[in-house]
């Protein structure tokens, strides 16, 4: 067994036109066994930039504290919110600092940026970065999701279509996967306003 | 109390607290993480007025392909660049802070960096961690002394050579150097050269993939031709598209309105002093 | 002396995704042609798909030497069947006779991922899909090897068969005509040769109707 298969996720972010989405399963497992149905993995650490945390639960939680707090100094510094880019750099340094006993936890970015440009960005768990145009993947799930967005993945989606994408790829791969599920949970980020879904899905 | 109780920002190096507890689970049966390899052909040479660098653009984390066109040939300084491959996060991070202490040494020395800083500046470091930042480097650039060419390897070993090839894809690279390098090559016929050595560990190497990125630096000067060449593009995709059947069922949304962001405008009389 | 014999292996793991669609009246049945081992490529033009009987063939991935000891068995037996019965295998038949087959190495298996398409009596499309020990099933469609994983939530998302606890039993079949199942597969081939590194080079694409067994070749990334 893997660290990273203890507690079981599925992440995904995606680019449209002038939008992204972010998406996430909701189950909270320990090995097969289902803890919670409701666990948050998706959060947001400003108006137009969120950060999906997949992974060991414990290490995501302690992470996204680490990160709460180092975004706070930077307001209180700066008086301006985090560019994604510059928040991405920060997720990768504060984890390359543990590259020999790293976070067991794999981050997804994904935010809007100068004029509203989406960006999207994954890391590994000691912080390479990957920055892609389309779509970015993480979790138990990431193989499935990498085949299901490939296929369905088109670019300049509007954000209804964006939405709808998204999730079938989400609800797909997480039916082929048994550490991730029970429904999800969709954000869609358009430079106006933010919507955010809970799905239904499979609870098996 | 120097240990405050907040979280301060660190000021560098590496953390090792959660050693202890991970080696534990490693203990218990857990299978130690794998990280985002870049699989990779990085190659070099040095032509009659200075070096060119090259690097496929694919990252695997196993048997998957998790970007299909990253950056491989890191800056270093204006007239030094370097092609990383092995664990995608130690050649990012060793190359970035190489690359800012030489920033550093040009502001105090107010010259241009030479190649071979760098590349003792890089192999002290992999040497000190004794091979565990695994990355292996294609070194190139021009300096005063003319063009330079290395290899580092992630123990801290180096070479200087005339051509280089690194990563999973050297062999079939370098089958490419052996038979064609000659010395006084023009950039034309240089490019050409690492563009096919490149190729060739693209389509033998399953490590490798996607597009050519290549780097010429001369006196003076430096290309980069990022996706040099796309030999890769989509097979197929469907002419009529595809529709979903079953519609997602939404339990419930929230929306959000977005506050305009706030233009402050420069200058005016807005303020009186 | 170090010993030497504990590292060595039987198997290899040569690569290869297989994908197979049942539809009314035909089944189309497509591999990718790569063989691999470790990070290299072995050759760009190796046919995964066998054909067993005059309307039912076989796509594997997996160990080839295995897929290859496995096809002689079928091949065999499929003989003495003809000797015995004076007509072909039919399609189910060949499926519990390949179940058969694997099971019988139960303990030292052949590391082969099947999957056997064709028409049965009726002339309907079946799919019969495979682990490496023989436990079967017939299904609508099925993908197995290398790139399953990323092929498998497309299919799902695009065919879904109705659940087998349903009653009355529904029809596992999909509801695609003929040439949209081939766009289907050259659709999730091209992805999944995006993302997975021992899938590639070509897919070969076998269409088996009424009319008889078609062979058809699409060019796919080859690095």
């Amino acid at each position: 067994m893997s660290i990273f298969e203890y507690n079981g996720s599925a992440l995904v972010a995606m680019v449209g036109k002038n939008c992204f989405a972010i998406a996430s399963d909701r189950r909270l497992g320990v090995q097969l066994q289902t803890i919670a149905t409701d666990f948050q993995k998706i959060y947001k650490i400003h108006d137009r930039l969120f950060i999906g945390l997949s992974g060991l639960a414990t290490d995501a939680q302690t992470l996204y504290q680490r990160l709460v707090f180092r975004h706070k100094l930077y307001q209180l510094r700066e008086e301006r919110d985090m560019k994604p880019e510059t928040f991405a750099s920060l997720v990768s340094a504060i984890l390359y600092e543990k590259r020999f006993g790293p976070y067991f936890c794999q981050p997804v970015i994904a935010g809007l940026g100068a004029e509203d440009k989406p960006f999207i960005c994954t890391t590994d768990s000691i912080g390479a970065k990957e920055l892609a145009k389309d779509f970015v993947v993480a979790g138990t799930a990431s193989e499935s999701l990498y085949g299901a967005c490939e296929s369905m993945f088109k670019p300049d989606m509007e954000p209804e279509e964006l939405f709808e994408t998204i999730s079938q790829a989400l609800l797909s791969s997480v039916d082929r996967d048994c550490l991730s599920g029970w429904g999800g949970h969709v954000y869609v980020v358009t430079p106006t306003e933010v919507k955010e879904s809970i799905l239904k899905g499979r609870m098996d | 109390m120097s240990k405050s109780a907040v979280d301060i920002p660190p000021k560098g190096g590496f953390s090792f607290d959660l050693c202890r507890r991970n080696d534990m689970l490693a203990k218990k049966g857990v299978n130690p993480p794998t990280y985002r390899k870049t699989g990779t052909t990085i190659v070099g040479l040095v032509f009659q007025d200075g070096v060119i660098l090259g690097a496929d653009t694919r990252a695997t984390a196993g048997p998957i392909v998790c970007d299909k066109n990253c950056e491989k040939i890191h800056y270093m300084a204006p007239n030094i660049y370097c092609c990383g491959a092995g664990t995608a996060a130690d050649t990012e991070a060793v190359t970035d802070m190489v690359s800012s202490q030489l920033q550093l040494h040009r502001y105090h020395t107010g010259r241009e960096s030479r190649v071979v800083t760098a590349l003792t500046l890089l192999k002290k470091h992999l040497f000190n961690y004794q091979g565990h930042v695994q990355a292996a480097l294609v070194l190139g650039g021009v300096d005063v002394t003319g063009p330079h060419l290395h290899t580092i390897y992630p123990h801290g070993s180096t070479d200087t050579l005339p051509y280089a090839t690194m990563g999973s894809g050297s062999l079939a690279a370098m089958a490419v150097f052996e038979s064609k390098y000659k010395e006084g090559l023009t950039r034309d016929e240089g490019v050409k050269l690492v563009t096919e050595a490149i190729c060739s560990g693209i389509f033998n190497d399953l490590g490798s993939g996607s597009n050519v990125d290549v780097c010429v630096i001369t006196k003076g000067h430096k290309e980069y031709l990022r996706n040099h060449q796309l030999p890769n593009p989509r097979t197929y995709v469907s002419s009529k598209g595809y529709s979903f059947s079953k519609k997602i069922e939404v339990l419930s949304t929230k929306i959000t309105p977005l506050k305009e962001k706030v233009e402050v405008t420069e200058g005016g009389d807005a303020m009186e002093e | 002396m170090t010993k030497q014999q504990a590292n060595w292996s039987p198997y290899d793991n040569n690569g290869g995704s297989c994908v197979a669609i049942a539809g009314a009246d035909y089944c189309v049945v497509a591999a990718d042609t790569r063989m691999s081992t470790g990070y290299s490529i072995l050759t760009r033009d190796y046919s995964k798909i066998c054909q067993l009987a005059d309307k039912c063939v076989m796509a594997s991935s997996g160990f080839q030497a295995d897929v290859k000891a496995l096809q002689k068995v079928l091949a065999s037996r499929h003989l003495i069947y003809q000797h015995q019965h004076n007509k072909q295998m039919s399609c189910p038949a060949m499926g519990q006779l390949l179940s058969n087959t694997l099971y019988y190495k139960r303990f030292f298996p052949y590391y082969s991922f099947n999957v056997l398409g064709g028409l049965d009596n009726e002339g309907k499309g079946c799919v019969f899909t495979y682990d490496a020990v023989g436990s079967y099933e017939r299904v609508g469609y099925s993908s197995q090897g290398s790139g399953s994983t990323l092929i498998m939530p497309f299919l799902d998302n695009q065919l879904k068969s109705p659940s087998p606890l349903l009653l009355p039993a529904q029809d596992a079949v999909t509801p695609l005509s003929e040439s949209e199942a081939v766009d289907l597969v050259k659709t999730v081939f091209a992805s999944a040769t995006e993302r997975d590194i021992y899938t590639g080079d070509k897919v070969e694409i076998v269409i088996i109707n009424a009319d008889g067994i078609h062979r058809d070749f699409m060019d796919v990334r080859k690095d």
